[in-house]
């Protein structure tokens, strides 16, 4: 299974685990399997349509699964998964 | 990501917070702020959750490329989360300019602050001396916090 890093705020909903391991083929499965296995993460990683959180970005290895086929990006039982929240704001 | 957990958001805990260290990553995130103007500059820093102390400033691009708003490279901050954690240690904050207004959070700050126990650093380029402060930003609740300057 492949191993999700969890940003800091995730944590809390994972018993306090900075990665864990859940199912999935696609970017959007292990997702959809990572809210299974911990509820209080539903709805923060993605949008009731269906689509990543535009404050969320995702990684396969290195690369960014916007850059890929996003939620239907292929992933691997050896891939390690990141999710970072966007850092961003500013003065506007 | 919405913060819901209470252990994580505590408003109490943002009051006594401080933010510990050396006058070369001052020097280091005022001279990459000035470096991007006019647009903002920013960086995330690492170090120890536990004491707040920061072991390194790391300089980033701004991907929004705007004098208003600014992004921090998310592959750069995947790279420096990872090497952070490595190390044992861990991002602990952000610093980012304001270029023409005070070092104090807007509402787009506080309303994208992607992190509870983060250290929220600002930079103000609005005089000809740059000015900084730090804050924690929790549950939309913004406190100011000490920076303590010293030998690390």
């Amino acid at each position: 299974m492949p191993e999700v890093r969890l940003p800091t705020l995730l944590r809390q909903h994972a018993g306090g685990q900075s990665s864990v391991s859940v199912d999935g083929a696609t970017i959007g499965e292990v997702l959809e399997s990572l809210q299974r296995s911990y509820p209080g993460m539903a709805g923060q990683l993605v949008t009731a349509d269906g689509t990543l959180h535009k404050f969320v970005n995702v990684y396969v290895n290195d690369d960014d699964v916007r850059y890929m086929d996003k939620l239907d990006t292929k992933v691997q039982a050896s891939d390690t998964i990141s999710i970072l929240p966007a850092v961003a704001g500013g003065d506007a | 990501m919405s913060d819901s957990g209470a252990d994580q958001a505590d408003p109490a805990a943002a009051e006594a917070s401080r933010l510990r260290l050396s006058p070369v990553h001052l020097d280091e995130m005022i001279a990459h702020c000035l470096a991007a103007y006019p647009e903002e500059g920013c960086g995330l820093l690492t170090g120890d959750p536990r004491t707040s102390v920061v072991s390194a400033v790391h300089l980033t691009r701004n991907l929004a490329a705007s004098a208003q708003l600014y992004t921090v490279d998310p592959s750069a901050y995947l790279r420096i989360d990872r090497a952070a954690e490595e190390a044992g240690r861990a991002v602990i904050g952000v610093f980012h300019s304001h270029t023409h207004t005070d070092p104090y959070p807007s509402p787009t700050d506080v309303r994208q602050a992607p992190d509870p126990s983060w250290h929220y650093v600002l930079v103000s380029l609005r005089h000809e001396v740059a000015s900084v402060r730090s804050y924690r930003i929790v549950a939309g609740l913004i406190t100011e916090e000490s920076i303590e300057v010293g030998r690390r």
